[in-house]
């Protein structure tokens, strides 16, 4: 890897719990938001970054291409060139990714990379039944025609489909998140309990970091109305095993045991880095906060999706002459607690390890005090194309925090992959 | 084919046999009607009437729009009753000749189309609106003190309705191209790229033109007069004649001159002759002339443009500086260490954005990101512009120069809203105190057209001018002023106001006082006026201009927490944002004068140290800045004139038009 690659700042908005309708902002609005907050600190123009590239898994309708409606809203100009990155969970990792690969490649120096998801503004589908009811009433003229359509209507046809269902749907096994989740459980042997102790754990940690102020990443958000959003909505300081302990499954309702309780918030949120080349820390003034070092990817069977992290940390290691032990910190991204536990437990399964990659996994699963150490998605929210900018640039503050020489972002993604992101400490 | 060219206008015609007539009026930079203009106007209708086209389009060949009106000179030149018939002739049977015409005709309106701009354009059988902003249609001559002369009151009301008809002759308020098409004054709103075919196809479409619905029809026949006095009886709450003759004028000429302004005799009240050669008219036209020499002020001031503002302070008035500044097209941040504010200032601010641009949530959008929350002032580092807005703390404010000096780019204009403290003592922390400009806006804001632009004693050039140049593109009115406590308005204002508070101490009713002055002619009383002010930013400011001695029921009223319309109590006592003030007992006879006499003598006093450069912008700066009665020309003006006029022994008394 010839080219340095730097974080040079980076912002989020408070991750926003989705209440049932609709939240105050749309995701290009989220995104400009935080991009103006960000951008107005630099030392450079906004029309001085050479491309902005932003993941985002469910932009609505009217965002097509959402990075390039955002560039043009932050006050990037039009000569700005914007890309959107969709890649599920990994939108927003995918689009920092392809950032680096930009500036590697020679072809830019200074980068604004980030991810978006207004999961709140997910539309109501119209059922396919219906979609094709009304199809054939445009196209039949007579009256009789149409009375018989009418008589083929049926009531159950007029029912609504949240598309964020859909989109949380493997489409190709036919099966939820969540019950990829519970395959996890039910493969590794992870019981109810744990998982709603790895709940309460990234809820405890999300609240104590709260505490001590180790959230200033996070620029407010300011509805229409002049209401005021300064932190996250879904971390619950106060919530005890027994509550947690309470609520149904709700991927497999009955027999299940993952719960909303145990798996990320659906929120709205985003997350931007600026990302700098050598020649433009230099060219700007700008003072590096960690490099980019490297970022593998994996795919794996969609039903054990959650197992991303690990697929995709095995080359990431290997690549790079590390094992597991020289990572002082680690920000796995919390789909659900039941996913979390399996990858700490396949670290660990040396069966696992030589069946699936042919070779040892190395030094087993790092140690719990060094994983997520401020909570994680089931206490912040999983604004799904935000996620993977959060991580990262939660983990660069973490690692100048703790003083430590290397960390990884890594998150697995929906349809069965994973993602990992190697960070440095600059001096 | 191509015909008739002359010095201000053009016609060719294209292969369907429509003749494009191109307004281009030559040696200026809009279409003003000049009486010039209309005798070749005239000429070339005459040749389209011997060799007559198959329709005529009526466009505009210059940048600035269609045509803003009249020509200004020619009216100010009117000096008798016989140029005044000449010049509402000149058009209106230009105008009649146009509307006669035998083959169909359309005028393609894209910018400004205003007073007789918009009566020609009513002469014509369609009208085609270009969908920009720039697009306005209106007419505004009852803002001038006259009349629409060429058709429009007989013409509008047939088009459009009596009640919208009425509201737009009455008020000169201008409408957006969308808005036009919506009440019927346009038949087609298009948007530019298709603009010159959208009026080749309208002209020749031949098209019913609109009819009015039989309500409106009936208004506009039968009950014309009732129509016409029940608006009258709404005008006279916002306006009265003696002040203001020409809308009650507009009225007659609709309900007893059938909309025919030449109809009136010369000696009728509301004839032109009568209403153009009036004091009122004078001064009104002298209003518009003050108002176009403080745009130039800013227009022609040059100097580096600026891009990126930075407020500090986001309490009321810099939040809505704010605001204005994001609507007008700058990247603003907003600065407050209360995040808070910042939020509730964003929320005032999208609620100003939507009344302002009604249904266009894209507009509103894109101010909302341009104003950029920023409560550690992150923007200072990069700001072209920084804009204090602090609280009235000397201290506080000196120690934030000091910071914002030191992280401010070497070049960037640094101001302060003051409206109290001297530039000089705020200035006094700084590296380079001649760096401090002030720059004072009005409350509201979004509302007041003035901002007092402070250049302290050797300040730079440069600065002085980027910031006219900035006021001037936040549409508002820039007027320069030296360093000195109050400025000009506040420091000619507020003697004014603390007499007022001395006649409350003489036991004149307050309700007595504000009616005696609304009656002389100002919009909102003295003492009400305190009230919304604020009684302790009032006795701040008067202790600040060491207007000694105080009035002592003002400081009783502050020291026990009577503030005024923030409190729910002051001189008055306040529901629901209006003062009670119930009826007002006995009339004082005389009062205008004493109130008065201490503006007059402190804009004066103003002049005579150089605060302002000559009367005209000491007048310009107490109509814009302070609601100083246009009508009566400003305080300096006005009362040279009464001086004038008292020599005269024949005038009859004057008191009650200016005591």
């Amino acid at each position: 890897m010839s080219e340095a690659i730097y974080i040079v700042d980076g912002a989020r908005t408070p991750f926003l719990k989705a209440r049932g309708g609709p939240g105050p902002f749309s995701a290009a609005d989220l995104a400009t938001a935080c991009g103006t907050q960000l951008l107005a600190r630099q030392p450079f123009a906004p029309n001085a970054l050479d491309q902005v590239i932003l993941g985002c898994a469910s932009p609505a309708p009217d965002e097509a291409n959402i990075a390039r409606v955002v560039a043009l809203r932050m006050g990037c100009g039009h000569r700005m060139p914007a890309w959107t990155t969709q890649r599920n969970c990994a939108s927003g990792l995918q689009a920092i990714d392809s950032a680096c690969a930009e500036i590697r490649l020679g072809r830019a120096d200074l980068m604004l990379a980030g991810g978006v998801d207004a999961l709140s503004r997910t539309p109501l589908l119209f059922s396919d039944a219906f979609v094709r009811w009304l199809a054939d009433w445009r196209a039949e003229r007579s009256l009789r025609a149409r009375l018989r359509l009418l008589r083929r209507l049926r009531l159950r046809d007029l029912a609504p489909e949240p598309a964020l269902l859909r989109g949380l749907t493997d489409p190709v096994i036919g099966q939820m998140m969540g019950q990829t989740a519970e395959n996890l459980a039910a493969r590794f042997g992870i019981s109810r309990d744990e998982m709603d102790t790895w709940a309460l754990r990234s809820h405890a940690r999300a609240a104590a970091a709260r505490e001590a102020g180790q959230f200033d990443e996070i620029v407010p958000l300011i509805g229409p109305d002049g209401r005021l959003y300064a932190a996250d909505d879904g971390v619950r300081a106060d919530s005890t095993p027994a509550d947690l302990a309470r609520l149904k499954p709700f991927f497999d309702r009955k027999y299940g045991n993952v719960t909303a309780g145990n798996s990320s918030q659906v929120t709205d949120g985003a997350a931007w880095l600026v990302l700098a080349s050598e020649r433009a820390v230099e060219r700007h003034g700008l003072c590096p906060r960690a490099r980019i070092v490297d970022c593998a990817w994996a795919a794996l069977d969609p039903a054990e999706m959650g197992l991303g992290p690990v697929h995709a940390c095995a080359p990431l290691l290997a690549r790079n002459d590390l094992n597991g032990a020289d990572i002082g910190l680690w920000e796995i991204n919390e789909a659900f607690a039941a996913q979390v536990i399996a990858c700490l437990r396949a670290w660990e399964d040396e069966d696992y390890c030589r069946e699936e990659f042919g070779m040892d996994c190395g030094t087993g699963a790092p140690p719990i005090g060094r994983i997520n150490i401020d909570g994680g998605a089931i206490a912040l929210g999983h604004p799904v194309g935000a996620t993977g900018p959060r991580i990262v640039l939660h983990l660069a503050a973490a690692m100048r925090r703790e003083a430590v020489a290397r960390g990884i972002a890594t998150l697995c993604v929906g349809g069965g992959q994973g993602g990992a992101m190697l960070l440095e400490a600059v001096e | 084919m191509s015909s008739p060219w002359g010095a201000h206008m053009r016609v060719e015609r294209d292969w369907e046999g429509v003749a494009w007539l191109m307004l281009d009026r030559a040696g200026e930079r809009v279409n003003s009607l000049s009486a010039a203009m209309l005798e070749e106007f005239d000429r070339v209708i005459g040749e389209l009437e011997e060799d007559p086209p198959n329709g005529l389009v009526i466009a505009s060949a210059k940048e600035a729009g269609f045509v803003p009106g009249a020509d200004i000179d020619e009216l100010e030149a009117i000096d008798s009753a016989a140029a005044a018939r000449a010049l509402a002739e000149r058009g209106s049977k230009l105008f009649e000749r146009i509307a006669r015409l035998p083959f169909p005709t359309v005028a393609l309106i894209r910018g400004h189309c205003l007073g007789g701009g918009l009566e020609l354009a009513l002469a014509c059988t369609y009208r085609v609106v270009v969908d920009e902003p720039a697009t306005r249609l209106g007419l505004p001559e009852v803002q001038l003190g006259i009349v629409p002369a060429w058709g429009g009151i007989r013409r509008l009301p047939a088009l459009v309705g009596p009640p919208v008809a009425l509201d737009l002759l009455l008020t000169g308020r201008r409408v957006s191209a969308r808005r036009a098409r919506k009440l019927g004054l346009a038949d087609v709103c298009v948007a530019p790229r298709v603009m010159e075919n959208a009026a080749r196809r309208v002209v020749m479409s031949g098209r019913q033109c609109r009819h009015l619905p039989m309500r409106e029809l009936l208004m506009a026949t039968v009950l014309r007069r009732l129509v016409a006095s029940r608006a009258r009886a709404r005008l006279a709450v916002r306006v009265r004649r003696e002040h203001y003759p020409a809308p009650y004028a507009i009225l007659d000429i609709w309900a007893r001159h059938g909309g025919d302004a030449s109809a009136v005799p010369d000696a009728d009240p509301a004839s032109l002759a009568t209403l153009a050669c009036s004091d009122t008219a004078h001064n009104l036209l002298r209003v518009f002339r003050l108002r176009e020499r403080l745009q130039r002020l800013g227009l022609e001031a040059g100097g580096e443009p600026l891009q990126r503002v930075h407020v500090v302070g986001a309490g009321t008035m810099g939040g809505d500086i704010a605001a204005l500044c994001a609507d007008r097209g700058f990247d603003v941040t907003l600065q407050d260490e209360r995040v808070e504010a910042i939020a509730a200032a964003i929320g005032r601010a999208v609620v100003g954005w939507r009344q302002r641009h009604r249904d266009d949530e894209s507009a509103v959008r894109a101010a909302r990101d341009r104003l950029v929350p920023d409560p550690e002032g992150h923007g200072i580092a990069h700001a072209d512009l920084i804009i204090e807005a602090i609280a009235e703390d000397l201290d506080a404010k000196r120690t934030l120069f000091s910071r914002i000096e030191a992280a401010a780019c070497t070049d960037a204009v640094l101001a302060t809203n003051t409206s109290s403290l001297s530039i000089e003592a705020i200035a006094r922390g700084m590296a380079k105190p001649r760096r401090l400009i002030g720059m004072h806006f009005f409350n509201p804001v979004a509302r007041m057209p003035l901002v007092e632009v402070v250049s302290p004693r050797g300040a730079g050039r440069a600065a002085h001018s980027r910031a006219l140049a900035f006021v001037h593109a936040l549409g508002k009115l820039p007027l320069p002023v030296a360093s000195a406590p109050g400025f000009l308005v506040n420091a000619a204002l507020a003697p004014y106001l603390f007499e007022a508070l001395r006649c409350v101490e003489d036991g004149i009713p307050p309700a007595t006082i504000d009616e005696a002055m609304c009656a002389w002619g100002m919009q909102i009383g003295p003492v009400e006026l305190v009230d919304r002010i604020g009684l302790d930013v009032a006795l701040a400011a008067g202790r600040g201009l060491g207007l000694d001695p105080v009035p002592a029921q003002l400081a009783e009223h502050v020291e026990a927490g009577r503030l005024g319309a923030k409190s729910g109590q002051g001189y008055y006592r306040w529901k629901d944002g209006r003062a009670q003030a119930g009826a007002a007992p006995g009339a004082a006879p005389g009062l205008a004068g004493r109130l008065v006499a201490p503006l007059v003598a402190a804009a004066r006093e103003a002049l005579s140290r150089g605060v302002v450069a000559d009367a005209d912008l000491a007048d310009a700066g107490m109509i814009f800045g302070a609601g100083f009665p246009p009508f009566t020309g400003g305080p300096l003006h006005s009362e040279a004139r009464r001086q004038l006029t008292e020599t005269e022994p024949e005038t009859e008394d004057q008191e009650d038009v200016f005591p």
